[in-house]
Protein backbone atom coordinates (compact mmCIF):
# COMPACT_ATOMS: atom_id res chain seq x y z
CA UNK A 1 0.00 0.00 0.00
CA UNK A 2 1.24 3.43 -0.97
CA UNK A 3 1.41 6.09 1.99
CA UNK A 4 -1.60 8.58 0.46
CA UNK A 5 -4.01 5.15 0.78
CA UNK A 6 -2.88 4.50 4.03
CA UNK A 7 -3.48 8.24 5.57
CA UNK A 8 -6.70 8.56 3.96
CA UNK A 9 -7.90 5.13 5.12
CA UNK A 10 -6.76 6.03 9.19
CA UNK A 11 -7.99 9.58 8.93
CA UNK A 12 -11.57 8.50 10.14
CA UNK A 13 -10.47 5.97 12.55
CA UNK A 14 -6.95 6.18 14.64
CA UNK A 15 -3.84 6.58 13.54
CA UNK A 16 -1.15 3.68 13.34
CA UNK A 17 0.62 5.09 16.09
CA UNK A 18 -2.22 5.11 18.99
CA UNK A 19 -3.09 1.31 17.68
CA UNK A 20 0.86 0.41 17.70
CA UNK A 21 1.19 2.67 21.52
CA UNK A 22 -1.95 0.40 22.88
CA UNK A 23 -0.75 -2.86 21.22
CA UNK A 24 3.17 -2.35 22.96
CA UNK A 25 1.43 -0.86 25.98
CA UNK A 26 -0.90 -3.96 26.77
CA UNK A 27 1.81 -6.25 25.89
CA UNK A 28 4.30 -4.39 28.39
CA UNK A 29 1.77 -4.97 31.02
CA UNK A 30 1.28 -8.55 30.23
CA UNK A 31 5.26 -8.88 30.12
CA UNK A 32 5.38 -7.35 33.53
CA UNK A 33 2.50 -9.38 34.91
CA UNK A 34 3.92 -12.73 33.40
CA UNK A 35 7.12 -12.04 34.87
CA UNK A 36 5.56 -11.42 38.28
CA UNK A 37 3.62 -14.07 38.44
CA UNK A 38 6.44 -16.55 37.14
CA UNK A 39 8.94 -15.40 40.20
CA UNK A 40 6.23 -16.30 42.43
CA UNK A 41 5.18 -19.41 41.40
CA UNK A 42 9.14 -21.05 40.78
CA UNK A 43 9.51 -22.05 44.09
CA UNK A 44 6.30 -23.92 44.69
CA UNK A 45 6.45 -25.96 41.04
CA UNK A 46 9.89 -26.89 41.26
CA UNK A 47 9.10 -28.11 45.14
CA UNK A 48 5.67 -29.47 43.75
CA UNK A 49 7.51 -31.53 40.53
CA UNK A 50 10.42 -33.17 43.08
CA UNK A 51 7.99 -34.05 45.65
CA UNK A 52 6.41 -35.88 42.83
CA UNK A 53 9.21 -37.46 41.36
CA UNK A 54 9.87 -38.50 45.64
CA UNK A 55 6.61 -40.18 45.97
CA UNK A 56 6.88 -42.49 42.76
CA UNK A 57 10.97 -43.31 43.58
CA UNK A 58 9.90 -44.36 46.80
CA UNK A 59 6.99 -46.08 45.71
CA UNK A 60 9.09 -47.98 43.62
CA UNK A 61 11.54 -48.80 45.45
CA UNK A 62 10.20 -50.09 48.99
CA UNK A 63 12.31 -48.98 52.37
CA UNK A 64 14.07 -46.32 50.38
CA UNK A 65 13.86 -42.29 51.79
CA UNK A 66 16.89 -40.97 50.18
CA UNK A 67 17.34 -40.82 46.52
CA UNK A 68 19.80 -39.00 44.36
CA UNK A 69 19.68 -38.49 40.76
CA UNK A 70 22.19 -39.63 38.10
CA UNK A 71 22.05 -39.99 34.50
CA UNK A 72 23.57 -42.23 31.38
CA UNK A 73 25.43 -40.29 28.95
CA UNK A 74 27.00 -42.72 26.11
CA UNK A 75 26.95 -45.32 28.46
CA UNK A 76 28.79 -44.00 31.56
CA UNK A 77 26.60 -43.00 34.96
CA UNK A 78 27.13 -39.67 35.83
CA UNK A 79 25.77 -38.19 39.16
CA UNK A 80 22.89 -35.21 38.03
CA UNK A 81 22.60 -32.01 40.37
CA UNK A 82 19.61 -30.63 41.21
CA UNK A 83 18.56 -28.12 38.38
CA UNK A 84 20.86 -29.09 35.82
CA UNK A 85 20.03 -30.23 32.34
CA UNK A 86 20.10 -33.78 31.81
CA UNK A 87 22.44 -34.59 28.50
CA UNK A 88 20.88 -38.44 28.52
CA UNK A 89 19.05 -40.90 30.79
CA UNK A 90 17.92 -40.30 33.99
CA UNK A 91 17.62 -41.98 36.67
CA UNK A 92 17.56 -42.19 40.50
CA UNK A 93 19.04 -44.45 43.28
CA UNK A 94 17.49 -45.06 46.70
CA UNK A 95 19.24 -44.73 49.64
CA UNK A 96 17.15 -45.95 53.17
CA UNK A 97 17.43 -44.61 56.42
CA UNK A 98 20.86 -45.68 57.71
CA UNK A 99 22.15 -44.33 54.01
CA UNK A 100 22.23 -48.52 52.67
CA UNK A 101 21.76 -48.59 48.64
CA UNK A 102 17.88 -50.21 48.90
CA UNK A 103 18.04 -49.82 44.27
CA UNK A 104 17.28 -47.88 41.57
CA UNK A 105 14.76 -46.55 39.99
CA UNK A 106 14.63 -46.56 36.27
CA UNK A 107 12.64 -45.15 32.87
CA UNK A 108 10.70 -47.05 30.76
CA UNK A 109 8.20 -46.35 28.17
CA UNK A 110 6.24 -47.67 25.23
CA UNK A 111 3.37 -47.25 22.97
CA UNK A 112 0.29 -47.66 24.77
CA UNK A 113 -3.89 -47.64 23.66
CA UNK A 114 -3.72 -44.15 23.60
CA UNK A 115 -0.82 -42.70 23.59
CA UNK A 116 3.10 -43.20 25.08
CA UNK A 117 2.88 -44.52 28.47
CA UNK A 118 5.73 -43.80 30.71
CA UNK A 119 6.37 -45.83 34.14
CA UNK A 120 9.52 -45.93 36.58
CA UNK A 121 10.32 -49.14 38.29
CA UNK A 122 12.22 -49.95 41.32
CA UNK A 123 15.29 -52.60 40.56
CA UNK A 124 17.42 -54.14 42.65
CA UNK A 125 21.05 -54.88 41.59
CA UNK A 126 21.60 -57.53 44.19
CA UNK A 127 18.55 -60.12 43.78
CA UNK A 128 18.20 -58.92 40.06
CA UNK A 129 14.47 -58.20 40.39
CA UNK A 130 12.78 -55.81 39.85
CA UNK A 131 10.56 -54.57 43.34
CA UNK A 132 8.30 -52.00 42.06
CA UNK A 133 6.59 -50.47 39.48
CA UNK A 134 4.63 -47.00 38.65
CA UNK A 135 2.64 -45.28 35.47
CA UNK A 136 3.95 -42.02 35.26
CA UNK A 137 2.21 -40.89 32.59
CA UNK A 138 -0.61 -42.51 30.55
CA UNK A 139 -4.06 -41.75 28.44
CA UNK A 140 -5.19 -45.00 28.18
CA UNK A 141 -8.89 -45.25 28.34
CA UNK A 142 -10.45 -44.59 31.98
CA UNK A 143 -11.82 -47.85 33.24
CA UNK A 144 -10.35 -50.03 30.98
CA UNK A 145 -6.82 -49.92 29.81
CA UNK A 146 -5.76 -47.28 33.25
CA UNK A 147 -6.12 -50.42 34.94
CA UNK A 148 -2.58 -50.68 35.06
CA UNK A 149 -2.49 -47.82 36.84
CA UNK A 150 -3.84 -49.10 39.99
CA UNK A 151 -4.91 -52.55 39.93
CA UNK A 152 -3.90 -54.36 42.76
CA UNK A 153 -3.71 -57.67 41.17
CA UNK A 154 -1.75 -56.56 38.12
CA UNK A 155 1.28 -54.29 40.52
CA UNK A 156 1.70 -57.50 42.16
CA UNK A 157 3.43 -58.84 39.09
CA UNK A 158 6.16 -55.82 40.21
CA UNK A 159 6.81 -57.01 43.65
CA UNK A 160 9.82 -59.94 42.42
CA UNK A 161 9.72 -59.56 38.51
CA UNK A 162 12.66 -61.65 37.46
CA UNK A 163 14.98 -59.62 35.57
CA UNK A 164 18.43 -61.99 35.23
CA UNK A 165 21.06 -60.61 32.74
CA UNK A 166 22.65 -62.93 30.77
CA UNK A 167 25.36 -64.41 31.50
CA UNK A 168 27.22 -62.22 28.86
CA UNK A 169 25.91 -59.31 30.71
CA UNK A 170 25.25 -57.37 27.26
CA UNK A 171 21.04 -58.13 28.08
CA UNK A 172 18.28 -60.03 29.87
CA UNK A 173 18.26 -64.09 30.33
CA UNK A 174 14.33 -63.85 29.60
CA UNK A 175 12.63 -61.02 27.85
CA UNK A 176 10.30 -59.83 29.97
CA UNK A 177 6.55 -60.75 28.63
CA UNK A 178 3.16 -59.82 29.38
CA UNK A 179 0.79 -63.08 29.20
CA UNK A 180 -2.72 -63.21 29.00
CA UNK A 181 -4.53 -63.24 32.73
CA UNK A 182 -4.05 -66.53 34.51
CA UNK A 183 -1.16 -67.95 32.20
CA UNK A 184 1.46 -66.75 34.07
CA UNK A 185 4.16 -69.47 34.54
CA UNK A 186 7.70 -68.05 34.77
CA UNK A 187 9.18 -65.37 37.10
CA UNK A 188 9.87 -63.61 34.55
CA UNK A 189 6.38 -63.05 33.02
CA UNK A 190 3.76 -60.85 33.46
CA UNK A 191 -0.32 -61.55 34.36
CA UNK A 192 -1.79 -59.45 32.42
CA UNK A 193 -5.51 -58.17 32.91
CA UNK A 194 -8.49 -59.16 31.07
CA UNK A 195 -9.94 -56.13 29.22
CA UNK A 196 -7.04 -54.18 29.49
CA UNK A 197 -4.86 -56.25 27.21
CA UNK A 198 -2.55 -53.80 25.11
CA UNK A 199 -1.98 -51.74 27.86
CA UNK A 200 -1.03 -54.64 30.14
CA UNK A 201 1.73 -55.32 26.82
CA UNK A 202 2.46 -52.39 26.80
CA UNK A 203 3.95 -51.78 30.38
CA UNK A 204 5.55 -55.22 29.39
CA UNK A 205 7.39 -53.62 26.70
CA UNK A 206 8.22 -50.93 28.12
CA UNK A 207 10.23 -52.72 30.91
CA UNK A 208 11.68 -55.29 28.59
CA UNK A 209 13.36 -52.42 26.49
CA UNK A 210 14.00 -50.43 29.35
CA UNK A 211 15.73 -53.45 31.55
CA UNK A 212 17.49 -54.65 28.26
CA UNK A 213 19.06 -51.41 27.58
CA UNK A 214 20.01 -50.02 30.96
CA UNK A 215 20.36 -52.80 33.30
CA UNK A 216 23.64 -53.87 31.87
CA UNK A 217 25.20 -50.15 32.44
CA UNK A 218 23.84 -50.19 35.95
CA UNK A 219 25.86 -53.43 36.87
CA UNK A 220 28.76 -52.16 35.27
CA UNK A 221 28.80 -49.24 37.53
CA UNK A 222 27.29 -50.33 40.59
CA UNK A 223 30.36 -49.55 42.46
CA UNK A 224 30.19 -45.69 41.56
CA UNK A 225 26.43 -46.06 42.67
CA UNK A 226 26.89 -47.87 45.76
CA UNK A 227 29.79 -45.57 47.12
CA UNK A 228 27.82 -42.14 45.94
CA UNK A 229 25.95 -41.78 49.87
CA UNK B 1 -30.81 7.69 45.24
CA UNK B 2 -29.29 6.93 42.32
CA UNK B 3 -27.35 3.52 43.67
CA UNK B 4 -30.36 2.30 45.16
CA UNK B 5 -31.92 2.45 41.70
CA UNK B 6 -29.41 0.50 39.83
CA UNK B 7 -29.49 -2.21 42.18
CA UNK B 8 -31.90 -4.74 41.08
CA UNK B 9 -30.46 -4.13 37.16
CA UNK B 10 -26.77 -4.75 38.61
CA UNK B 11 -28.23 -7.98 40.35
CA UNK B 12 -29.85 -8.92 36.89
CA UNK B 13 -26.04 -8.28 35.32
CA UNK B 14 -25.06 -10.79 37.47
CA UNK B 15 -27.52 -12.97 37.88
CA UNK B 16 -28.42 -13.72 34.04
CA UNK B 17 -25.13 -15.24 33.23
CA UNK B 18 -25.97 -18.26 36.25
CA UNK B 19 -29.56 -18.93 35.08
CA UNK B 20 -30.89 -17.27 32.27
CA UNK B 21 -28.34 -16.87 29.72
CA UNK B 22 -26.25 -19.66 31.09
CA UNK B 23 -23.12 -19.94 28.52
CA UNK B 24 -23.33 -23.75 28.61
CA UNK B 25 -26.71 -24.74 28.74
CA UNK B 26 -28.69 -21.65 27.39
CA UNK B 27 -25.86 -19.91 24.61
CA UNK B 28 -24.07 -23.21 24.19
CA UNK B 29 -20.78 -21.84 24.37
CA UNK B 30 -17.25 -23.51 25.79
CA UNK B 31 -18.82 -26.81 24.74
CA UNK B 32 -14.68 -28.71 24.42
CA UNK B 33 -14.07 -27.92 27.72
CA UNK B 34 -17.47 -28.57 29.00
CA UNK B 35 -17.38 -32.25 27.78
CA UNK B 36 -13.43 -33.12 28.17
CA UNK B 37 -13.06 -32.09 31.32
CA UNK B 38 -16.33 -32.87 33.07
CA UNK B 39 -15.45 -36.06 33.73
CA UNK B 40 -15.26 -35.22 37.80
CA UNK B 41 -15.78 -33.10 40.31
CA UNK B 42 -12.63 -31.95 41.19
CA UNK B 43 -11.93 -31.83 37.72
CA UNK B 44 -15.09 -29.55 36.82
CA UNK B 45 -14.76 -27.12 40.09
CA UNK B 46 -11.23 -26.65 38.78
CA UNK B 47 -11.76 -26.03 35.18
CA UNK B 48 -14.96 -23.75 36.39
CA UNK B 49 -13.14 -22.03 38.63
CA UNK B 50 -9.71 -21.29 36.57
CA UNK B 51 -12.02 -20.17 33.54
CA UNK B 52 -13.98 -17.91 35.80
CA UNK B 53 -10.40 -16.45 37.44
CA UNK B 54 -9.56 -15.22 33.43
CA UNK B 55 -13.12 -14.18 32.69
CA UNK B 56 -13.16 -11.81 35.46
CA UNK B 57 -9.56 -10.75 35.09
CA UNK B 58 -9.75 -10.16 31.77
CA UNK B 59 -13.01 -8.20 31.78
CA UNK B 60 -11.88 -5.80 34.22
CA UNK B 61 -9.03 -5.03 32.26
CA UNK B 62 -10.85 -4.95 28.72
CA UNK B 63 -13.27 -2.34 30.64
CA UNK B 64 -10.77 -0.25 31.89
CA UNK B 65 -9.30 0.16 28.68
CA UNK B 66 -11.92 0.41 26.63
CA UNK B 67 -11.87 4.29 25.68
CA UNK B 68 -8.16 3.54 24.68
CA UNK B 69 -8.10 0.22 22.68
CA UNK B 70 -8.41 1.61 18.60
CA UNK B 71 -11.35 -0.32 17.11
CA UNK B 72 -8.93 -1.98 14.44
CA UNK B 73 -6.72 -3.58 17.08
CA UNK B 74 -9.30 -4.66 19.80
CA UNK B 75 -9.45 -8.41 19.13
CA UNK B 76 -5.53 -8.35 19.27
CA UNK B 77 -5.36 -7.11 22.45
CA UNK B 78 -8.45 -9.07 24.15
CA UNK B 79 -6.30 -12.20 22.94
CA UNK B 80 -2.67 -10.82 24.92
CA UNK B 81 -5.12 -9.58 27.95
CA UNK B 82 -6.62 -13.10 28.23
CA UNK B 83 -3.63 -14.78 27.00
CA UNK B 84 -1.27 -13.34 29.75
CA UNK B 85 -4.29 -13.71 32.44
CA UNK B 86 -4.54 -17.56 30.78
CA UNK B 87 -0.56 -18.21 31.34
CA UNK B 88 -1.00 -17.09 35.62
CA UNK B 89 -3.60 -19.58 35.78
CA UNK B 90 -1.22 -22.82 34.28
CA UNK B 91 1.56 -21.16 36.36
CA UNK B 92 -0.68 -20.53 39.68
CA UNK B 93 -2.61 -24.33 39.24
CA UNK B 94 1.19 -25.64 38.45
CA UNK B 95 2.29 -24.31 41.70
CA UNK B 96 -1.12 -25.83 43.88
CA UNK B 97 -1.25 -29.21 42.16
CA UNK B 98 0.65 -31.18 39.67
CA UNK B 99 -1.42 -33.90 39.88
CA UNK B 100 -4.48 -31.49 39.24
CA UNK B 101 -2.20 -30.21 36.43
CA UNK B 102 -1.87 -33.37 34.93
CA UNK B 103 -5.36 -33.76 34.64
CA UNK B 104 -6.42 -30.76 33.49
CA UNK B 105 -3.86 -31.56 30.68
CA UNK B 106 -4.15 -28.92 27.77
CA UNK B 107 -7.49 -27.48 28.74
CA UNK B 108 -6.06 -24.93 30.49
CA UNK B 109 -4.03 -23.22 28.17
CA UNK B 110 -7.04 -23.59 25.65
CA UNK B 111 -9.06 -20.80 27.92
CA UNK B 112 -7.59 -18.87 25.55
CA UNK B 113 -9.85 -19.75 22.76
CA UNK B 114 -12.72 -20.53 24.96
CA UNK B 115 -15.25 -18.16 23.24
CA UNK B 116 -17.21 -17.64 26.56
CA UNK B 117 -14.08 -15.42 27.46
CA UNK B 118 -13.36 -13.61 24.18
CA UNK B 119 -17.54 -13.11 23.79
CA UNK B 120 -18.09 -11.37 26.78
CA UNK B 121 -14.94 -8.99 26.22
CA UNK B 122 -16.25 -8.21 22.95
CA UNK B 123 -19.96 -8.09 23.89
CA UNK B 124 -19.92 -6.78 27.16
CA UNK B 125 -16.87 -5.76 28.93
CA UNK B 126 -15.96 -3.17 25.62
CA UNK B 127 -19.54 -1.16 25.92
CA UNK B 128 -19.90 -1.30 29.97
CA UNK B 129 -18.32 0.34 33.04
CA UNK B 130 -15.49 -1.68 35.40
CA UNK B 131 -18.28 -2.52 38.03
CA UNK B 132 -20.86 -3.99 35.56
CA UNK B 133 -18.02 -6.04 33.66
CA UNK B 134 -17.06 -7.62 36.36
CA UNK B 135 -20.08 -8.41 37.78
CA UNK B 136 -21.40 -10.09 34.49
CA UNK B 137 -18.08 -12.04 34.26
CA UNK B 138 -18.34 -13.23 37.47
CA UNK B 139 -22.27 -14.37 36.58
CA UNK B 140 -20.86 -15.97 33.33
CA UNK B 141 -17.83 -17.44 34.91
CA UNK B 142 -20.02 -19.30 38.24
CA UNK B 143 -22.38 -19.62 35.28
CA UNK B 144 -19.89 -22.13 33.34
CA UNK B 145 -18.59 -23.63 36.70
CA UNK B 146 -22.20 -24.73 37.35
CA UNK B 147 -22.72 -25.99 34.42
CA UNK B 148 -19.21 -28.14 34.53
CA UNK B 149 -20.64 -29.04 38.07
CA UNK B 150 -23.90 -30.98 36.96
CA UNK B 151 -22.01 -32.61 34.15
CA UNK B 152 -18.94 -33.75 36.73
CA UNK B 153 -21.98 -35.08 39.23
CA UNK B 154 -23.17 -37.29 36.94
CA UNK B 155 -20.52 -38.82 35.18
CA UNK B 156 -18.48 -39.18 38.57
CA UNK B 157 -21.07 -40.53 40.50
CA UNK B 158 -22.15 -43.13 37.58
CA UNK B 159 -19.22 -43.51 35.58
CA UNK B 160 -16.51 -43.81 39.27
CA UNK B 161 -19.39 -44.82 41.83
CA UNK B 162 -17.44 -41.66 43.90
CA UNK B 163 -18.23 -37.83 44.02
CA UNK B 164 -15.09 -35.62 45.11
CA UNK B 165 -12.64 -38.88 45.10
CA UNK B 166 -14.74 -40.39 47.48
CA UNK B 167 -16.00 -44.02 47.20
CA UNK B 168 -20.28 -43.42 48.13
CA UNK B 169 -22.09 -46.05 45.80
CA UNK B 170 -21.48 -49.79 47.42
CA UNK B 171 -18.63 -52.24 45.57
CA UNK B 172 -21.67 -53.94 43.83
CA UNK B 173 -22.31 -51.09 41.90
CA UNK B 174 -20.40 -51.80 38.63
CA UNK B 175 -19.00 -48.54 37.61
CA UNK B 176 -20.23 -47.62 33.61
CA UNK B 177 -16.78 -46.70 32.48
CA UNK B 178 -18.73 -45.03 29.25
CA UNK B 179 -19.29 -42.04 31.64
CA UNK B 180 -16.13 -41.23 32.02
CA UNK B 181 -15.24 -41.19 28.11
CA UNK B 182 -16.49 -38.48 25.75
CA UNK B 183 -19.73 -40.17 24.94
CA UNK B 184 -20.99 -40.33 28.31
CA UNK B 185 -20.18 -36.38 28.25
CA UNK B 186 -22.16 -36.30 25.20
CA UNK B 187 -24.96 -37.81 26.72
CA UNK B 188 -25.08 -36.66 29.79
CA UNK B 189 -25.26 -32.79 28.34
CA UNK B 190 -28.11 -33.86 26.25
CA UNK B 191 -29.99 -34.99 29.33
CA UNK B 192 -29.11 -31.38 31.12
CA UNK B 193 -29.94 -29.71 27.96
CA UNK B 194 -33.38 -31.61 27.46
CA UNK B 195 -34.08 -30.46 31.66
CA UNK B 196 -33.21 -26.90 30.80
CA UNK B 197 -35.13 -26.68 27.33
CA UNK B 198 -38.16 -28.03 29.42
CA UNK B 199 -37.87 -25.82 32.20
CA UNK B 200 -37.42 -22.64 29.78
CA UNK B 201 -40.38 -23.75 27.91
CA UNK B 202 -42.70 -24.30 31.16
CA UNK B 203 -41.66 -21.28 32.28
CA UNK B 204 -42.69 -19.36 29.02
CA UNK B 205 -46.22 -21.25 28.77
CA UNK B 206 -46.34 -20.24 32.60
CA UNK B 207 -45.83 -16.43 31.24
CA UNK B 208 -48.44 -16.75 28.48
CA UNK B 209 -50.92 -17.94 30.55
CA UNK B 210 -50.38 -15.78 33.22
CA UNK B 211 -50.79 -12.72 30.71
CA UNK B 212 -53.95 -14.08 29.75
CA UNK B 213 -54.91 -14.53 33.06
CA UNK B 214 -54.03 -10.42 33.55
CA UNK B 215 -55.78 -9.38 30.68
Amino acid sequence: MSTVENVQAAEPEVSSFKMIYTLGGVAMLSGFLLVLVFNVTKGPIAANKKAAIERAVFQVLPGAEERRTFQIVNGVVQPLAEGENPAGTVFYCGYDASGAFRGVALPGSSQGYADIVKVLYGYSPEKEIIIGMTVLESKETPGLGDRVTKDPVFLENFTALDARLADTGDGLAHDIVTVKHGAKENPWEIDGIAGATISSKTVGRALNASAAELLPVIRKNLDVLKANQ
Amino acid sequence: MAANSKTPANWDVFVRGIWKENPVFVMLLGMCPTLAVSNSVINAIAMGLATTFVLVCSSALVSMLRNFIPKQVRIATYIVIIATFVTIVDYTIQAISIDLYKALGAFISLIVVNCIILGRAEAFASKNTLYKSVLDAFGMGLGFTFALLCLGVVREVLGSGSLFGVQILPDSFQPWGIMILPPGGFIVLGFWLLLFAWLEERRQRGNAEGDGANA
